[in-house]
């Protein structure tokens, strides 16, 4: 009797340690994970500034990430907008009938938040999995090796271009995206609510602060999501399975920095603008 | 001049013509691998240890990324509605906006795009890693349906993960919120549910999500199974697949989203 409530306390114990054991070992895993983007981040900063420019792979790289995703963009922005305002017009009939501010806060909205977000969201996906398996492929394939054996950094030849043009491109697309967006919430509104177009077109609720939020978004998405998904990318190891790992954890964790980032640059936006 | 114009023309039609009829075929290749999916769960005629371990993997081993997603979300939708709140001074109507938003488009669009990018993508990566190292060639071989043995058991793994994600994520969402409305804007967690339940909220919107989320369960379901068997070319076709899938994924949740709020509505 008492043996076997020993054994059971020693194996309550036992998986106990185990646990913590497994709890600790992924803290540490994502600590040195972070240190690791962390010095990725800061060697494509540092040879974004000081290294000699190679303009035909940006020029290329830009290509690849801006021209290339417009057409994907432009597709589910203008469905954003048709949901949102549709979604949000039958909302608000609920409560006041009057949807003359419709479009001035669907505006509002969309200039402080959501064409930023979304667009990151979707390029995490798109320019993030591309980047990933590419830098993956060229990883497993022993390419980056062959780099490193000419003294070229990867960083430098493979994630600086892609840093740079991700970095210009992210703002006119966000531009652009959100073009689309309102002229297809400016279609929705008329077409279901009877709200004429030019009542729609109303900036006067976006103010320099909705704007600068914005900015500051593109920006930090912009930034983020090469650098990590080129850590990811580098990292990868063992044959096709591990490209697909790389580019699987590269669409996660740029997806999960957008949101944290939104987060954080929107707390911090609402303390300092209201 | 104008041979070197026409030429052009012919050109650019060609394309587009190429491009349609690869659209139709992609939209067919979903057609024939749906209806060999539903045929095979309808006769059970898929592996069951395969779809329980394929349940642990997906569902589970996402709880964390969906867990951290749903709270940050939460709290962005609280942010972008205090201005709004603020102005008209409606404190007792947040509970009413955020959870709208949250509960019928927000938190099952947002964990349907993560869902695709961890699950959706790693399924396109291993049945890719198979179709190229001619593993499911050796299945053929042994006389096992590929799509009974690993494509079943993933479909349906995927869309009853997305649909029990997206019920959590809407509580956490929620949860979230509640605590940044009382972080930003003082709003008490209390008055925010007292929000949520007065009567302007049914179970009619949370149904709508969860309806949504089936949908996009199988869009991913399907496409990343049909990427992943299609793939060809070593390493980099496994990482182009993977990047295929959870571009046309995303795509395809976006435009379903909006067809489904009018079809639902």
């Amino acid at each position: 009797m008492t043996q076997a409530t020993d054994r059971s306390v020693l194996d309550l114990t036992r998986t106990r340690s185990r646990l913590l054991g497994a709890l600790g070992l992924s803290v540490l895993d994502g600590l040195s994970a972070i240190r690791d983007v962390y010095r990725v981040a800061v060697l494509t900063v540092y040879y974004s500034v000081r290294g000699e420019p190679n303009r035909p792979a940006f020029f290329r790289q830009m290509y690849e990430i801006g021209n290339r995703s417009l057409a994907f963009l432009s597709i589910v922005m203008g469905f954003i907008g048709m949901i949102l305002v549709y979604q949000g017009g039958l909302q608000t009939q609920r409560v006041v009938p009057d949807l003359s501010l419709l479009g001035a806060t669907f505006l509002q909205l969309l200039v402080r938040d959501l064409a930023a977000s979304i667009c990151a969201l979707m390029l995490a996906t798109r320019v993030g999995a591309g980047i990933a398996a590419e830098i993956g492929s060229m990883v497993v394939t022993e390419q980056v090796d062959a780099l490193r054996m000419c003294a070229t950094d990867p960083i430098d030849y493979l994630i600086r271009p892609r840093f740079l043009a991700s970095l210009s491109m992210f703002g006119p697309l966000v531009v652009i995206a959100a073009g689309v967006a309102f002229l297809s919430g400016m279609w929705t509104a008329f077409a279901f609510f009877g709200i004429n177009p030019r009542t729609f077109a109303n900036v006067s609720m976006v103010s320099v602060g909705d704007l600068t939020i914005g900015l500051t978004k593109c920006v930090a998405y912009g930034a983020a999501i090469p650098v990590i998904s080129g850590y990811c990318g580098l990292t990868a190891f063992g044959g096709s399975e591990g490209v697909g790992a790389a580019t699987t954890r590269a669409v996660v964790n740029s997806s999960l920095a957008v949101i944290v980032l939104n987060f954080v640059i929107s707390g911090a936006g609402y303390l300092v603008f209201g | 001049m104008a041979a070197e114009t026409s030429s052009r023309a012919s050109h650019a039609l060609g394309s587009l013509g190429q491009k349609a009829s690869d659209g139709l075929s992609l939209v067919g290749g979903f057609g024939v691998l749906l209806s060999s999916i539903v045929v095979c769960v309808v006769k059970r005629d898929f592996d069951p240890g395969e779809f329980l371990r394929n349940l642990y993997r997906m569902g589970i081993k996402s709880m964390p990324i969906v867990t951290v997603t749903a709270l940050f979300t939460g709290g962005i939708m609280v942010i972008q509605a205090a201005p709004i709140v603020q102005r008209y001074g409606a404190y007792g109507l947040l509970g009413w906006g955020a959870g709208f938003g949250t509960l019928r488009e927000i938190a099952p669009l947002l964990t349907a795009l993560m869902i695709n990018g961890r699950v959706g993508a790693n399924n396109t990566a291993e049945l890719g890693t198979m179709a190229v190292t001619e593993q499911i060639d050796a299945l053929r071989a042994l006389a096992i349906d590929p799509i009974g043995f690993l494509v079943a058991p993933r479909f349906l793994a995927i869309v009853i993960t997305l649909f029990l994600s997206t019920i959590f994520s809407d509580a956490l969402a929620l949860l979230g919120a509640a605590y940044a409305g009382a972080g930003f804007l003082g709003v008490e967690p209390a008055v925010f549910y007292r929000g949520l339940t007065t009567g302007l909220l049914g179970f009619g919107d949370v149904a709508h999500g969860l309806e949504k989320s089936i949908v996009f369960g199988v869009v991913i379901g399907l496409s990343s199974c049909h990427f992943g068997l299609s793939t060809k070319g070593g390493a980099p076709g496994v990482g182009r697949s993977v990047n295929a899938t959870v571009v046309a994924s995303a795509a395809g949740i976006f435009v379903l989203d909006y067809l489904l709020s009018f079809a639902l509505s």
